[in-house]
């Protein structure tokens, strides 16, 4: 090739088509969904919740889109029915993630929602699961010598308690497990929600 | 909203259509033609079959020469030493234009490979230490995991390759390079785009999308950087004294025109929304790599390879099959990502196609550049540059075919969300052109610095660490990721089964990275003992100019 232009032309075309197939039509397409009726709107405290969640980089070890059966066992394990574009409605950023070094979590309020769970998972993730390699969030806690009844104490078997003093969480971690208990997509969708996503 | 996408919408329908006829008219006026003389453009008058490597002495020179020689069955007597010519006079010149946005770009993406690959190794002992360092929120492993990646793939990987690549610009255009200072304010904001970057992850401000973490705000200092460094390309394109352009030219080009187009349009805030941000989110990911970082390395390797063997590119029209079908393929690959998430299936189908096409532009890079070093691959034992480089490239090959491979929905279905994926990255980003960059920026300093290599074993050392430890860090983690595969797929078998498979393999993972990581202190050490010129001078400083076998023998 003897012509910047000839170059400077090619490269845009190209990139032009893959946007054009790859966010402008999608875009278009995607833009049309509507949130189904049974998915609930995230509440202030979720939002809360939901922030942490991405600036602690769960996405990075967790999913949230079930596959379907032809593809894995995502059904058997709880994880629930293949989700659907709509399904994410008031996601934002979107947490799809691609990786599963711990378990899919897009029903994890179903499948899992005590609240007193979460709080000791997330102070010490080996306290309720064994063998887990989830990181320990202990900044999201306090150890305070006598609770005070607002506090929301965390029951912890006793070789994970702290030797002194009672562990209570903050809002912080109160906040991510709403997100987190918040995370039920079991509801049915119809064949038009899900028309053309498998 | 609906302006902004519509609006998108109808440019690129524009583009399309109006490029589609210039694209054309460019053909039927033979602007694409080919031919031999196109692929010797980076030679000199009489200096194809001389070897150029300046990272080695002058006696190691000329056992390289030999080699090469040797191969092409010509006598490496006197008489084969270039003579003195005004343009060999004017390639000094040359290589001196380029100096300062060189040394800016190289020096800071050492910094950050050491940074990045502290960050790797903390994140990677974490997952088999999950205790390790969980005091404090900097340090979580989503935020350091996060930090990691993003100080190796906009702190390292693209200021080494923009660095290369301003680097061989001039060279390749036969000209100064013009505008420097752009591409020297350029590197200054680029890095000040990253440091704020990082601490703003580390500290929990993030846009939360896998690839584009750093928050938009900030990510305005990588557009403006980016744009800096293109202004370079562009004023020297139009000063240059070649008739045909390089082969190089046409990937460093297009990277710089393509990656600033993708950053913008994947971090425009409060467009995307739910899936269709998914989408996007991994059109680009898998495009900086395919449109960025590939097409610099790229570049690199079909300089360095026919530089150093003094040895034209074996076919220059396979190299123009090679870039265009990347173009057009590598662009739409990047839904792979997604097989069997609720996006559309009609978009997830043209990926897949699209990545198997990928094989189309690998073989023929591959073909290409394997059938210039074929027959001399004594070359490897001598010139540091080509070890590197042609592993590199070799590697390219092997993740290509390792992602179409992968884009196939029966692997992809044990492949996904396992660590094969996190192996696969690596060899993408290491492997391939991480291995380029090292081989490029041994070539390279001894031209910026004016100055020899001091440790020469350093070099070796270098990259027996970074390879034993890489293949190390690959076969484990690939491994380890098929059995977490296959025991995710398996609904008789806990999902704890999957996690604990993995722990050896990952524990290996740990040693491969220490590995890699000792070879980068060995490699920065050496580095910056040369740039403040304080290792000895084995051979005083007449790397500048062209072997005379006769000279470097007595």
């Amino acid at each position: 090739m003897t012509r910047t232009l000839t170059i400077v032309i090619g490269a845009l075309i190209m990139l032009a088509m893959a946007t054009l197939v790859l966010v402008a039509i999608p875009y278009r397409e995607l833009a049309a969904e509507t949130p189904p009726a049974a998915l609930k709107p995230y509440t202030l405290a979720e939002l809360r919740g939901r922030a942490t969640y991405v600036n602690m980089g769960c996405v990075y070890c967790h999913s949230q889109q079930p596959r379907a059966a032809d593809l894995g066992p995502d059904a058997i394990r709880g994880w629930g029915r293949p989700s659907v574009p709509a399904d994410y409605a008031y996601d934002y950023p979107h947490l799809l993630g691609i990786s599963r070094t711990g378990p899919d979590l897009f029903n994890i309020g179903a499948h899992q929602p005590s609240v007193d769970w979460h709080l000791a998972h997330l102070f010490q993730p080996r306290s309720v699961t064994p063998g887990s390699v989830m990181p320990a969030y202990p900044f999201l806690f306090n150890v305070v010598a006598h609770p005070v009844p607002k506090d929301k104490v965390v029951s912890l078997p006793p070789q994970f308690a702290p030797a002194a003093g009672t562990v209570v969480a903050t809002q912080e971690a109160l906040d991510l497990v709403a997100y987190l208990t918040s995370l039920n997509h079991t509801y049915p969708v119809t064949a038009d929600e899900s028309g053309e996503s498998r | 909203m609906t302006l902004t996408i519509g609006a998108l919408l109808a440019l690129s329908f524009l583009i399309s259509v109006l490029g589609l006829f210039m694209f054309i008219w460019a053909q039927t006026n033979g602007l694409m033609q080919a031919g031999p003389d196109a692929a010797q453009v980076i030679f000199a008058e009489g200096e194809v079959g001389l070897v150029e490597e300046p990272s080695i002495s002058p006696t190691q020179r000329a056992a390289l020469q030999h080699v090469g020689s040797k191969a092409s069955g010509t006598t490496d007597d006197a008489s084969q030493s270039v003579p003195a010519s005004a343009e060999l006079a004017a390639r000094v010149e040359e290589d001196r234009s380029s100096r300062a946005a060189a040394f800016a770009f190289l020096t800071s993406s050492i910094f950050w490979l050491l940074l990045g690959t502290l960050a790797g190794l903390i994140a990677s002992e974490k997952l088999t230490a999950p205790d390790f360092l969980t005091g404090s929120a900097w340090l979580t492993f989503g935020r350091i995991r996060t930090a990691h990646l993003n100080m190796v793939i906009y702190g390292w990987a693209s200021m080494a390759g923009l660095g290369i690549s301003l680097w061989m610009l001039p060279r390749l255009l036969k000209t100064h390079l013009v505008g420097e200072r752009y591409a020297v304010w350029g590197a200054a904001i680029w890095n000040a785009g990253v440091a704020a970057g990082i601490v703003a992850i580390l500290s929990g401000w993030t846009d939360g999308l896998q690839w584009l973490e750093i928050p938009w705000p900030i990510g305005i200092l990588l557009a403006v950087g980016g744009a800096l460094c293109a202004m370079p390309l562009f004023l020297t394109l139009r000063q240059r004294n070649v008739h045909h352009l390089y082969v190089s030219v046409w990937y460093i080009s297009a990277a710089l025109l393509w990656f600033p187009i993708l950053y913008v349009v994947a971090k425009v805030p409060n467009v995307h929304f739910g899936v269709e941000q998914a989408i996007v989110n991994w059109w680009y990911a898998h495009n900086v790599l395919g449109l960025w970082l590939t097409p610099l390395g790229l570049g690199a390797a079909y300089y360095f390879i026919a530089k150093v063997l003094g040895r034209p590119i074996y076919s220059y029209s396979l190299s123009l099959v090679g870039f265009w079908a990347l173009a057009m393929f590598y662009s739409q690959a990047g839904i792979h990502h997604l097989i069997g998430g609720p996006v559309p299936y009609w978009l997830v189908s043209v990926s897949v196609v699209q990545s198997v096409m990928m094989i189309v532009p690998v073989l023929a890079v591959g073909l290409n550049q394997h059938m210039t070093v074929v027959g001399r691959f004594a070359t490897l034992k001598y010139s540091p540059t080509l070890r590197f480089v042609v592993l590199g490239a070799a590697l390219y090959t092997l993740v290509s075919l390792q992602g179409s491979l992968e884009a196939l929905p029966f692997f992809n279905r044990l492949a996904h969300f396992t660590q094969y994926k996190v192996a696969h990255a690596h060899l993408g980003v290491y492997g391939f052109f991480s291995m380029i960059m090292f081989g490029s920026i041994y070539f390279v300093m001894p031209r910026v610095l004016e100055r020899e290599w001091p440790y020469p074993n350093l070099v070796s050392l270098h990259f027996w660490l970074a390879a034993i430890g890489f293949g190390i860090y690959f076969v484990f983690l690939t491994i380890g990721g098929v059995l977490q595969g296959i025991a995710m797929l398996d609904p008789a078998r806990p999902f704890m089964d999957s996690v604990e498979v993995l722990r050896p393999y990952l524990l290996a993972r740990t040693l491969g990275g220490a590995l890699m990581a000792a070879g980068h202190v060995v490699f920065a050490y050496h580095f910056f003992v040369m740039a403040f010129n304080l290792g000895p001078r084995r051979y005083g400083s007449v790397v500048l100019g062209h072997l005379r076998p006769a000279e470097a023998r007595s």
